[in-house]
């Protein structure tokens, strides 16, 4: 690890303004994705800008219709949380089956929704059930958010402060966890709302992304008879040592028929 | 008489007062005076011609003491890593041995192969420098697997090395072989992988070099498996250092797995810049360098054939194996999967005919070695799979045909026709036993209740036999071995009549100072408590083999054991001295020293204190003080073995495996401490379930890219991926080993990978699947499913 420099900021403003100011800083969460790379020296930023000690940006709140997450909430509260469990259980399932103790315990919401890996669970869920992002300078809706492979729509000083769910009628997750790093393999985030329902897919290609055949069926019959014999193309489906693109294909129509099993259980 | 405990008994683990507490003494926790880091600059490729190295802003980097090369290697003329076994082919030609040096001169030849050592005042600062290295690298294709390696025009690895063929090496009677399978009515046959693996030992590897100016004497602490063999492969074959100038400290080591049981190139760089910098040296491995350093293992690719007669008797068996040897032979490389391999495919069969070819084949990857049970666990899987295929070819039950072919109890012992004999063994006791234990009668009840829930379910039997207890001398010296391979210990018994060890095999792991102890407090009759066992320092142990194939117990535990002999011997004299009687009517017994059919009697503490207070001894005719050391050269090697029995279910839809079951009744000889014999099984067994269902190192063709590079991509067993596992033992005496012991540390790894990987093919054989290669992931089983299924679907 290379020396840097360490800033605590108390408020949202004096944190974007760190991390405008210092050229190539880096915000940090639950470190749990930066801190290796830093480790391992693939990154060096020159300073480190760390949101623990913000306001207002731990905790979960509801005003009935949506759930409101704070950015710096980790994986353990969301997982943990009764409000959650009671509103949206497949979200609280899905923070449930992220990683290991020690990560959940330290992994935030933001860091992971921020961070974008293609492989990771939070994105699902938030593209499945249509969340809003809430930034220091804006709201963005999780369709136009994430922009495949570790990229999303967050501009350059722009921090996480919230993500904002709408409640879902139902709605579920299942995850074929990866042998090695139990990342997503493939995982589907199913959710159903009054005008539809959302099919969001993470671990299967190189951004998280939705699948309109399977929300058109599972609009008519919320069953997984409903799109068992939807094969998804292979196109973009990443291939590599773990899984073959067309085993992605057919694990992302086993995954939905099972988040939508869960949803209805 | 205190607290004896013994052989037979569990008590804790002594060492694990020190683990469980954090206060172990592990390599990195060591500093010295002065000391300063080092880093390694490694190839980033497969395989490269070096067309220069540029050192200089590395030299002017911040904290930078020396940067140096193969090229300073080469100007000092320090010698090769030394290979400690020399094989050869049919014709008695001598393997292939090409120069296997510390820092690469001229090419490099797997990612991961040193080029250059950066020594700085900080790890920081060597890191920053080692980035600033220039490496002027004519890149080359490079050739992974070993079909590849051997085809013609494949890329070489040396000039001298043609087809990147080390050695053609054969073994059995060939012609006696293709006779019998003239006669065959069956014949099966079967083509298989033998998945490379990575030990990821928790600790990873370090080394501390110091040169002492005043005495002239250097000084490595590295975590190592047998510091007594590195003192002499580094010292007299590598950097020219007289043997008494050279001490060589392997302290605690968090694991090994036989990934630290080799003479390392970074133990000699260390060493060597030590002096060159006169100044204390670490380098502490990453995780990631581990990957494409440490000696990776198996990696075979075979073709096998059964011969049977209609009764399914095995008649003859025909073994053809390419082994990957990496890109240079590392301290035990070839032995491997030779004389490791080709002994074995016997099994506990009596198969009269038995022929072994193996290609050991030179590839751009991390040199191959052992790697926990080593040859083994390849000829186990090779046999008992086609033992599998033959059944289900001939309808025969899986169970029966292996009692139809297995050696019976009383005819042992048994000389195979592939050079070893097994001094004992009751290969089908173990089986009843293990049928019993896992309940093999009502799995019908279990496999419909699975296809119920739409999962298939299996059974997989291997019924196994090892070798281990490394090695006879004499005959090891016969099939190339360098080096002796017995093992030493002392018992110093102290004026107070406390025990100190001093012992040549190698504790990480294994609880030897909790078994070792038990055998002193039994033979002498002290307090548990009272001995303690000092391994890992060339200058507080005599001398020794280390800890690898097995060996400890059988071979170090049997020194041991000679050793106390000679201490009661001894102590007989004495108390036949203080006690004025005979010395052959002196008794000892409890830690007491009589006279036989009398009430006189000393204790063990009363004669050591006789011992070093010789003021009433016959010094006219015994040295004072109590204090006896035994070399054992062992007459053969042990052979334990087993059943193993995994239960699986699969699920069709995702093709994942889950292992159900476990039911291992090992014959392992007289068992000292049955917990860490349990422990050893333990994680042997989960080892070879990595093998069967997770674990792969894998390569890109042509780059020569470890793809498989970190825990994120390679997948370790972990506790969630096992049921409880049924541990039973049945076992028979070891004939030629004092205590009877046959050693535990493999069987586990050896019995296992066969046992799961036949019950994956038990769940899908009504599907037409005959045979599943390691590891066996939810993305294979789907695409044999996928092939299986389409005929069934058409119908
Ligand atoms: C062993 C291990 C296993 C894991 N397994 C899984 C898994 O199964 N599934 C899964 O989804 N994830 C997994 N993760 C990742 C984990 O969920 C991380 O917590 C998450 O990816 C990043 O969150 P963090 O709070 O640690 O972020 P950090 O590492 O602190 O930051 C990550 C990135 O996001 C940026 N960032 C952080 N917070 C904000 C913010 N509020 N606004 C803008 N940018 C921000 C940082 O600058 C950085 O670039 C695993 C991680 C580890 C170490």
């Amino acid at each position: 690890m290379k020396p840097f420099a360490y800033h605590q900021p108390g408020r949202i403003p004096d944190a974007a303004k760190l991390l405008t100011s210092i050229e190539d800083s880096k915000l940090v969460a639950g470190g749990m994705t930066l801190i290796p790379t830093l480790k391992q020296r693939l990154a060096s930023p020159p300073a480190l800008i760390d949101l623990s000690r913000l306001e207002n940006l731990k905790g979960i709140t509801d005003d009935g219709a949506t759930v409101t997450i704070g950015a710096m909430t980790p994986h353990a509260v969301v997982a943990a949380s009764k409000l959650v469990q009671a509103k949206i259980p497949g979200l609280a399932a899905l923070a449930s089956m992220i990683g290991d103790p020690a990560v959940r315990i330290r992994g935030t919401i933001g860091g992971s929704v921020a961070n974008n890996d293609p492989a990771a669970d939070y994105p699902a869920g938030v593209l499945g059930l249509g969340a809003t992002v809430v930034t220091s300078t804006r709201e963005i809706a999780a369709d136009g958010f994430f922009r495949g492979l570790f990229e999303t729509a967050l501009e350059p000083g722009e921090i996480i402060t919230a993500i904002r769910f709408p409640v879902p009628f139902k709605a579920g997750y299942a995850k074929f966890k990866a042998p090695a790093s139990r990342y997503a393999l493939v995982g589907v985030f199913v959710a159903k709302f009054a005008d539809g329902v959302r099919v969001a897919v993470t671990g299967a290609g190189s951004g998280v992304f939705r699948v309109p055949p399977m929300e058109e069926a599972l609009s008519q019959n919320f069953d997984p008879s409903a799109i068992a014999a939807i094969r998804i193309d292979t196109d973009g489906l990443t291939s590599d040592i773990h899984a073959e693109a067309d085993y992605r294909a057919h694990l992302v129509t086993v995954m939905a028929k099972r988040a939508v099993d869960a949803a209805l259980s | 008489m205190g607290n004896v405990i013994g052989i037979g008994a569990s008590p804790k683990r002594k060492e694990d007062q020190r683990f469980l507490t954090g206060r172990g003494n592990y390599v990195s926790d060591i500093k010295r005076p002065g000391m300063t880091a080092g880093v390694f600059v490694r190839s980033p490729h497969g395989h490269a011609i070096l067309r220069g190295i540029d050192k200089g802003a590395a030299l002017a980097s911040p904290g930078v003491i020396a940067v140096l090369t193969g090229e300073d290697v080469a100007a000092d003329k320090l010698g090769s890593l030394p290979c400690g076994w020399g094989i050869s082919d049919a014709k008695g030609v001598p393997m292939k041995e090409p120069p296997f040096p510390m820092l690469a001169q001229g090419k490099v030849r797997f990612v991961g192969d040193m080029v250059a050592f950066v020594v700085a005042e900080t790890p920081e600062q060597a890191n920053a420098a080692a980035e600033l290295m220039t490496v002027n690298y004519e890149v080359l294709p490079s050739v992974v697997g070993v079909l590849e390696a051997v085809r013609p025009g494949a890329p070489q690895l040396f000039d001298d090395v043609p087809n990147n063929i080390c050695c053609d090496w054969e073994l059995g009677d060939k012609a006696a072989v293709e006779t019998a399978f003239r006669k065959a009515v069956h014949v099966a046959k079967l083509s298989l992988v033998n998945n490379r693996l990575i030990g990821n030992p928790m600790e990873p590897r370090a080394a501390i070099a110091e040169y002492e100016p005043g005495t002239d004497r250097f000084t490595l602490w590295t975590t190592s498996q047998f510091p007594h063999v590195v003192r002499f492969l580094m010292g007299a074959l590598v950097l020219n250092i007289p043997q008494h100038k050279l001490r060589v400290v392997a302290p605690d080591v968090g694991g090994g797995f036989g990934v630290k049981q080799f003479h390392y190139g970074e133990e000699a760089v260390i060493t060597w810049a030590a002096k060159r910098v006169m100044r204390p040296i670490k380098w502490v491995a990453s995780r990631s360098e581990g990957y494409v350093s440490d000696r990776h293992g198996r990696d075979h690719v075979t073709e096998a054939e059964l011969a049977l007669d209609e009764t399914g008797k095995f008649l003859a068996f025909r073994v053809n194996t390419l082994a990957n040897m990496g890109g240079y032979l590392s301290t035990f490389g070839p032995n491997i999967p030779t004389n490791l391999y080709g002994p074995l495919l016997g099994g506990v069969y009596t198969t009269p005919a038995i022929y072994c070819n193996v290609k050991v084949v030179f590839t751009n990857t991390v040199p191959v070695d052992a790697y926990r049970g080593a040859g083994r666990p390849e000829a186990t899987f090779v046999l008992e799979r086609i033992v599998d295929v033959a059944a289900a070819e001939m309808g025969i039950d899986r169970v029966e045909i292996r009692r139809r072919n297995m050696i019976p109890k009383e005819a042992y012992p048994y000389q195979t026709p592939v050079l070893v004999q097994y001094d004992s063994g009751d290969p089908m006791g173990c089986l009843d036993g293990a049928l019993v234990a896992a309940d093999v009668k009502n799995f019908g009840i279990r496999k419909a209740d699975s296809a119920r829930r739409g999962k298939f379910r299996g059974l997989g039997y291997s019924t196994y036999v090892e070798a281990c207890g490394l090695a006879p001398s004499r005959f090891a010296g016969r099939l190339g071995a360098r080096g002796g391979l017995y093992e030493s210990a002392t018992v110093r018994v102290h004026p107070t009549g406390q025990v100190t060890v001093m012992i040549g095999t190698h504790n990480h792991g294994q609880g030897h100072e909790t078994t070792f102890a038990q055998i002193v407090s039994e033979k002498l009759g002290v307090s548990f408590e009272n001995v303690d066992i000092v391994f890992g320092d060339t200058d507080r142990v005599q001398f020794g083999m280390g800890t690898y194939g097995s060996r400890s117990l059988v071979v170090g535990g049997a020194a041991l054991s000679k050793a106390t002999d000679k201490v009661v011997a001894k102590g007989k004299k004495i108390a036949a001295h203080l006690l004025e009687a005979a010395e052959v009517d002196i008794q000892f017994e409890a830690g007491k020293f009589s006279v036989a059919g009398t009430d006189r009697m000393k204790t063990f503490e009363e004669i050591a204190g006789a011992a070093y207070v010789p003021h009433d001894y016959p010094l006219e005719v015994l040295e004072p003080g109590l204090e006896e050391q035994a070399y054992y050269d062992p007459v053969n090697f042990t052979y334990p073995g087993g059943c193993h029995i995994a239960e699986v279910e699969v699920d069709p839809e995702t093709g994942t495996v889950t292992l159900v079951d476990y039911t291992a009744v090992d014959d392992v000889g007289t068992v000292i401490n049955p917990m860490i014999v349990e422990g050893q099984l333990h994680g042997g067994i989960v080892q070879g379930v990595g093998q069967a269902l997770y674990e792969n190192a894998v390569y890109d063709e042509g780059s020569g890219q470890l793809l498989s590079g970190s825990l994120m991509d390679y997948c370790m067993p972990r506790a969630d991926h096992m049921p409880m596992m049924k541990i039973a033992t049945h076992s028979t005496l070891c004939t030629h080993t004092p205590m009877g012991v046959k050693g535990c540390g493999e069987v586990g790894t050896i019995g296992s990978p066969a046992a799961v990987i036949n019950a994956v093919v038990d769940a899908l054989s009504h599907l037409g699947v005959t045979h599943v290669d390691m590891p066996a992931t939810p993305n294979r089983i789907w695409r044999l499913l996928q092939n299986a299924s389409l005929p069934v679907a058409a119908e």
